[in-house]
């Protein structure tokens, strides 16, 4: 199945291409190519993941119990959530259907731990240089040093969010980066009342720069709302996890989606069963999947995950602030869900409140302290386990054999549930922005701004070093070098 | 005369018939050593034992005390030797200590970073070791054997089992299990047998157990190998049976 400017009617003719590559090199080495006639016409766009990662085959013949931290170095920002969600898979097979409470909460505070520190990197350290300046901007301003330089309290304050985020995680995995904490059937740790005191004291300011965020990124859209509500818009099907109650819960609970209109399209679906729900296409151009809902076929049937899903995908959030601001997205929308890829960053700094909210209530809850760790019950031979990523629903599945070895692993990692949608994406801009013009860097950088707001796992190492590696080709139609830019 | 030794210039006691090694453990006094345990007899082979006794050198676990003897331990230039020795050990097998269940509780790895082995500095081998799951109780991954023979001695001369063995030559060399099938589950082996416990890297694993133990509790996060010999252990014990 393609989509408008997939691929060009003639490629061969008269079109030159127009690379960007690397777009970024975190988790996944990406490139966008862009083929433009004589007139700078946008004739096809196509975002490439071109690395080739392999985990489903070498977890193949390893021990079960070592997937969870094996497989969590898929990724050095967001390892917590495949940490988890191969423990939580891994439960079914020990025969925890369900993990004790303090396990449960452990994991819980770990995860919200987690969807604070990589939302404060994402919209702070990586998305905000793009806000304040300017998409077009100075180049060598459009970086968190930048941002450090004429805005050092919102700097400060993403720092110190993601800091105190990745503490969270350290005291309940081990390490700030690629811990241990969640084991099949539990959790190998539970928190100590001073190492809870200690986080306490912080909480509350969290909560309170949460709520800052909040409201830089409202504002933002507000007084650009040309901007904010149109650019890169991909309207389209989501889907994410919910409560059974229907309220925002990102560590548990049932797939729902709906369609772009906000329409329910299945709901209360036991995770169990995603592979009847979810087909993966392959195309010859990309190492990445291609996932649509089955029923509704490939050209109809992709879907979004991620922040702007879930804000709009659940009836409630659980903790009041983030409610309250919630409720406000909803309104500025209009009753219809928002499609924009800039709205994303609203509603990831919803959650990001969520998050902290939902810590410092956790770190009341005796149950953190408990000593019942592990449970257990009948060994199974397969399991599911679902969670929402920062970026989106993560899915991963295994069979494990009699001899403890696992036989199969499937993952759908969140980035890879966005694959249509950021194509889309950045193939809307290009026509936007590019279509007839000259080629500048400036220009260049919406593509990636598209990208970026999605939060893949492959926008994240160009602004966290300050640099983005990129490399521009201007070839002609029989592939002669004509041109070539690169920036560092 | 005293019955006493230098080590590194410090006075070390020993009893008639001891070996550099054991008088040094005895002492509290750390001699790197992945093969040498205080419970079975010398093995002589994975070499970072090596010490300098008046200038010549030879391995600590094998060599009789004497009175006198001038030892050099932990000088630049052994331990230079002892970092090369590791990162053979290293590149021969697979260690992936991300994701290694033993991390934390490992000889080679603690070994290697009193070493300060930073980089494996060869061309890996990547040799294929499938793992053998088929024991109910205890997993096999060849990937990580070190051939310290370890299992081999505790299986043979403490457990009256005899279940694994050295085969090939080598760089082919390679643990084995003694059973017609070469798989462990066709062994009388058993998971509270000495030889489950003895391993100093990860290649003979209590199934089920892996990250249990959180990252920070560890025995060498704890404390560095080379306190592992304080007047308060028994010398040498409990390398390879942290986990």
């Amino acid at each position: 199945m393609n989509f408008e400017l997939e691929t060009a009617s003639v490629p061969g003719e008269n079109l030159r291409r127009v690379a960007i590559d690397p777009v970024s090199r975190v988790e996944g080495h990406g490139k966008v190519t862009i083929l433009l006639d004589e007139d700078n016409k946008v004739h096809q766009v196509r975002l490439h993941i071109v690395e080739f990662r392999g985990f489903e085959r070498f977890i193949q013949g390893r021990p079960y119990w070592e997937v969870p931290v094996m497989v969590q170095r898929l990724c050095g920002i967001c390892p917590v959530s495949h940490h988890l969600a191969a423990s939580k898979a891994l439960d079914l097979i020990v025969g925890a259907s369900k993990v004790t409470p303090t396990a449960d909460k452990m994991r819980r505070l770990m995860h919200y731990g987690q969807i604070l520190q990589s939302h404060a990197l994402h919209f702070f350290h990586l998305s905000s240089p793009d806000l304040l300046f300017g998409f077009g901007s100075e180049v060598g301003r459009r970086n968190i040093v930048g941002v450090a330089q004429q805005y050092p309290d919102i700097a400060k304050k993403g720092i110190l969010l993601r800091k105190f985020g990745q503490e969270v995680i350290r005291l309940t995995a081990g390490k700030r980066v690629h811990g241990t904490g969640a084991v099949p059937g539990g959790v190998n740790r539970s928190l100590t009342a001073d190492e809870r005191k200690e986080l306490l004291k912080d909480a509350y300011q969290m909560i309170a720069w949460s709520r800052d965020a909040v409201r830089i990124i409202k504002e933002l859209h507000q007084q650009d709302p040309a901007l904010y509500d149109h650019f890169g818009t991909v309207r389209s099907s989501f889907m994410g996890l919910v409560a059974p109650d229907g309220s925002l819960d990102l560590y548990h609970g049932v797939l729902r989606a709906r369609d772009a209109d906000g329409r329910i399209l299945f709901d209360q679906v036991d995770y169990q069963t995603y592979d009847r729900l979810i087909t993966e296409e392959v195309k010859p151009w990309s190492y990445m999947k291609f996932p649509y809902f089955t029923a509704m076929g490939p050209e109809a049937g992709w879907y979004k995950v991620g922040p702007l899903a879930r804000v709009q995908n659940c009836d409630s959030i659980p903790t009041p602030f983030a409610e309250h601001e919630r409720r406000e997205l909803v309104a500025y929308a209009g009753g219809k869900p928002l499609h924009g890829s800039l709205a994303f960053h609203w509603a990831r700094m919803i959650e990001m409140l969520f998050a902290a909210e939902t810590i410092k209530d956790l770190l009341h809850d005796d149950d953190l302290s408990g000593t019942e760790l592990m449970a257990g019950g009948e060994r199974r031979r397969e399991g599911v386990g679902v969670i929402e990523a920062p970026r989106g629903t993560l899915f991963h599945h295994y069979q494990v054999g009699d001899d403890d070895l696992v036989t199969m692993a499937n993952l759908i990692v969140s980035t890879t549930n966005n694959n249509q949608a950021m194509n889309t994406a950045v193939r809307e801009v290009a026509k936007q922005y590019l279509d007839g013009q000259e080629i500048t860097e400036g220009l260049l950088n919406h593509i990636e701004v598209a990208i970026r707001a999605f939060d893949p796992c492959l926008s994240c190492a160009t602004h966290a070093l300050g640099k983005m590696p990129l490399e521009v080709t201007l070839v002609d139609a029989e592939g002669t070098e004509l041109d070539r830019k690169y920036k560092a | 005369m005293n019955d006493s030794f230098l080590l590194d210039g410090e006075d070390i006691p020993f009893t008639p018939g001891q070996t550099v090694m054991q008088a040094a453990a005895a002492a509290g006094k750390y001699i790197p050593h992945l093969c040498w345990h205080p419970d079975f007899a010398a093995h002589g082979s994975c070499k970072l034992c090596t010490v300098k006794i008046g200038g010549r050198f030879a391995t600590s676990c094998t060599v009789r005390a004497a009175a006198g003897q001038e030892v050099e331990n932990r000088t630049e230039e052994l331990d230079a030797k002892r970092r090369t020795l590791l990162q053979l050990l290293f590149v021969e097998g697979n260690h992936f200590c991300p994701s290694c269940e033993k991390s934390g509780d490992c000889a080679l790895q603690a070994t290697a970073y009193e070493m300060g082995m930073l980089t494996p500095h060869f061309d890996h081998f990547y040799p294929d070791r499938p793992v053998d799951a088929s024991h109910p109780d205890v997993l096999l991954d060849f990937n990580r054997c070190i051939l310290c023979e370890l299992c081999v001695r505790a299986s043979r001369d403490v457990d009256g089992k005899n279940v694994f063995a050295l085969a090939g030559r080598g760089t082919r060399s390679h643990l084995v299990v003694n059973s017609d099938t070469g798989r462990l589950a066709d062994t009388d082996f058993a998971a509270t047998d000495r030889a489950a416990a003895v391993c100093p890297v990860g290649v003979i694993l209590k199934k089920r157990v892996g990250f249990a133990v959180p990252i920070g509790l560890r025995t060498y996060d704890r404390k560095p190998i080379s306190a592992g010999m304080g007047a308060d252990d028994k010398a040498g014990a409990g390398i390879g049976e942290a986990g």
